[in-house]
């Protein structure tokens, strides 16, 4: 499958060797823009600093989205490029760990990222270095038919206490008050993020991702119990459907809330919603008092350690990190600026995300599997999907999350 | 295959050069070289790779740290290693039901009807179309909310019956599945052999009385045998590398109760939460032993027929 690419790549390189191009410098870029989307604004991000480095050519190579994950531990170390982009958190830890990407610090220092870039200063950061730059990021949290509200005469709730009253409203007039498609496990971890984060606070949920408290832990059951209260009123076997056919669910007025990343507005509007009639809700609170975290899973740039061409790289990070850029780019995107000197497109739910993410005094979270390495976050979010189902077999969940714990944190 | 260039001599024939006599020991070698080089480097070199990483801890990226057999250990202790275990289990078992029903419909086909070879199309086609496209077609089928099964279950029992959600039934629902292009499998392989069923040995058993059953059992089985052996081979080969269709149905779950081997494999070493190469290993050596046995099951009956014995 790469083999094509590796040909054109090299053909490339054969052409750009000419010797009346003896002085452009080259620089790749790997990325796994491949939904129409991205990939614009991938190609108006290199096109821009293009113009602003004519000495410069950069080679965009896009993998495909879900491929990519698989290609980039080959291309790693095997044929490196000069930019690749990747995630934040726990999900860069492998790579950083194993030595393949470069340390940026230097770049957050001299461009003054660390305050220009705040909101992911903390999920950038592994031993006090920075690995990489954050480019764009967006807001997890309830989307509602506002429709569905009106016909159970229920006001968007503010704690969690009134949601759940809100849901004995709703299971009235026949409506699932929450609902959710955990076929492909992660949608559940979206709820218990939230869960945790509402009643045990940004710094308990770090530690639990980070695996230094037991999943038998008393506060841990504490979210569980919070999560049983609303399970009477969720959609049943959710664990067979696609994320995609629960937001049919909404769309249709079967259920009234769901708990999900900004990405999905686009799905509601394709199945029929507007403004009018799609809500977005802060999760609501729980224990009262706890610094309001939120969760923004947040995309990024690195330099892999096997670079060519590490002078311009760096340039590059910095060309990506300014907020005239992070506009631009994120309006193609429909997602949210990190620079908190951008300004945000028009639309109404990215305009209430940036509000939400930008005064949540707690801290952002990334999201279970990107705080929580690989084997940890697929076991959570399995127990997850089981807890749902079966919230009487929480005991023997909690103690198998708990072996895997010890297993996957010991060294 | 049986036929080797040195028997092919005429016994008495006059003593051949030297130089004939060495390509004719050569030329076997070297037409079997492609494909025994291709073996070599595709089938036989891999095999002993995975073992050898099986003992290894390695992610992909750093470097491997061996471990001994410390996988095996886990693997022992593992709960989800035991259910993709009895999962491949049912599945041998139950797939073995494609043959039976494979030979039914091609003795309902195998007769002279207008239009009779549209009606063997028809009943080939879902061998013909994707196992994606199978697993996408039957999960919407079991889907709840707007599922064909699902409303028929409500429509009858009350309550939906939301198959790939329930941990008891989604292994069976998926094997329901993948019996449907096994069938039609099973079915094409009889039909050919049916071709083959001398008639006037039918024709002379009618004279004897037999029919129905007796007929089916005493005189056209017998001479289905080398279809059966093929159906067999594919379809216990089909169960235990089962793996399309519970990727695309399931992806393994709810909460891993539909895995097979081939799949907790896949998931442990290459998906996108795995990436434990050794552990992954370890399991496809357990796969592989246990397709050994049948595997030199059938090799060895293979060499026994063509011996003649």
């Amino acid at each position: 499958m790469t083999m094509p690419r590796t040909t054109a790549l090299t053909a490339l390189m054969a052409a750009l060797a000419l010797p009346a191009m003896a002085q452009q410098r080259d620089l790749t870029l790997f990325t796994d823009a491949s939904d129409p989307a991205p990939k614009a604004a991938f190609e108006q991000l290199v096109k821009g600093f293009e113009e602003e480095n004519p000495d410069v050519k950069v080679t965009v190579n896009t993998f495909d989205h879900e491929g990519y994950k698989t290609a980039i531990r080959n291309f790693l170390t095997a044929d490196s490029p000069d930019l690749a982009n990747w995630y934040a958190g726990n999900r860069m830890a492998p790579f950083v760990n194993a030595g393949q990407f470069t340390d940026v610090s230097d770049v957050w220092e001299e461009n003054g990222l660390k305050e220009s870039l705040a909101p992911a200063l903390s999920s950038m950061t592994i031993d006090d270095k920075q690995w990489g730059v954050p480019y764009t990021y967006y807001q997890w949290g309830i989307y509602y038919n506002k429709d569905v509200y009106k016909q159970a005469g229920v006001e968007v709730p503010k704690t969690w206490d009134d949601f759940i009253a809100n849901c004995e409203k709703f299971k009235e007039i026949g409506i699932d008050c929450l609902t959710t498609g955990t076929k492909a496990l992660w949608p559940a971890a979206g709820i218990f993020d939230y869960l945790n984060l509402r009643t045990n606070g940004y710094d308990f949920h770090m530690q639990l991702t980070n695996g230094e408290i037991p999943w038998t832990d008393d506060r841990v059951r504490k979210v569980f119990a919070e999560w049983a209260r609303v399970l009477p009123y969720t959609t049943p076997n959710v664990a067979a459907i696609d994320w995609q056919d629960a937001v049919s669910n909404i769309v249709q007025g079967k259920a009234a809330n769901y708990v999900m990343g900004n990405f999905a507005v686009a799905t509601f509007r394709d199945g029929g919603m507007t403004d009018e009639t799609l809500g977005f809700m802060d999760f609501p609170e729980i224990t009262p008092g706890i610094p309001r975290a939120e969760e923004a899973p947040t995309d990024t740039i690195h330099i892999p350690a096997g670079a060519k061409n590490v002078e311009d790289a760096k340039k590059f990070l910095a060309y990506v990190a300014r907020a005239d850029v992070q506009t631009a780019m994120n309006e193609t995107l429909g997602q949210l600026p990190i620079n908190v000197n951008s300004t945000v497109g028009d639309d109404p739910f990215l305009k209430q995300g940036f509000e939400v993410l930008s005064t949540a005094e707690g801290g952002i979270a990334q999201f279970f599997d990107r705080d929580a390495p690989a084997q940890m976050a697929k076991a959570g979010m399995e127990g997850f999907q089981e807890f749902m189902a079966y919230p009487d077999r929480l005991d023997a969940i909690l103690e198998r999350l708990e072996s895997v714990r010890q297993r996957v944190y010991k060294n | 295959m049986t036929v080797s260039p040195a028997a092919a001599l005429p016994p008495n024939g006059p003593p051949a050069p030297r130089r004939r006599r060495l390509g004719r020991k050569l030329a076997p070698w070297l037409f079997l070289a492609p494909g025994a080089i291709m073996f070599l480097v595709y089938v036989i070199i891999p095999i002993g790779q995975s073992i050898r990483i099986s003992f290894f801890d390695w992610d992909g990226l750093s470097p491997k740290v061996w471990t001994g057999l410390s996988n095996y250990a886990e693997l022992w202790g593992d709960p989800a290693f035991y259910t993709s275990l009895k999962n491949n289990v049912i599945w041998l078992v139950l797939y073995m039901l494609a043959i039976p029903a494979g030979l039914a419909i091609a003795l309902f086909l195998n007769q002279t009807v207008r239009g009779i070879r549209i009606y063997k199309s028809l009943f080939f086609f879902p061998f013909v179309i994707s196992q994606v496209v199978v697993g996408l077609i039957f999960s919407w089928f079991y889907a709840p909310g707007f599922g064909l099964f699902f409303e028929m279950t409500k429509w009858f029992g009350g309550e939906g019956v939301a198959v790939l959600a329930n941990p008891d039934t989604v292994t069976y629902g998926i094997i329901a599945a993948g019996l449907w292009p096994q069938i039609a499998y099973c079915m094409i392989l009889y039909l050919t052999g049916l071709n083959a069923v001398a008639p006037d040995q039918i024709e002379a058993a009618r004279l004897d009385g037999a029919k129905g059953l007796k007929m089916l059992w005493y005189v056209v089985l017998p001479q289905l045998r080398p279809a059966t052996f093929i159906a067999v081979v594919v379809t216990v080969i089909g169960a235990l590398r089962s793996f399309d269709l519970v990727s695309i149905m399931t992806d393994g779950g709810p909460f891993g109760s539909s895995r097979v081997l081939s799949f907790y494999m896949y998931e442990q070493a290459l998906s996108e939460y795995g990436y434990r190469m050794g552990y992954g290993a370890a399991i496809a050596v357990v796969l592989f032993a246990i397709m050994m046995i049948f595997i030199s099951g059938f090799i060895w009956k293979m060499w026994r027929d063509e011996k003649g014995l």
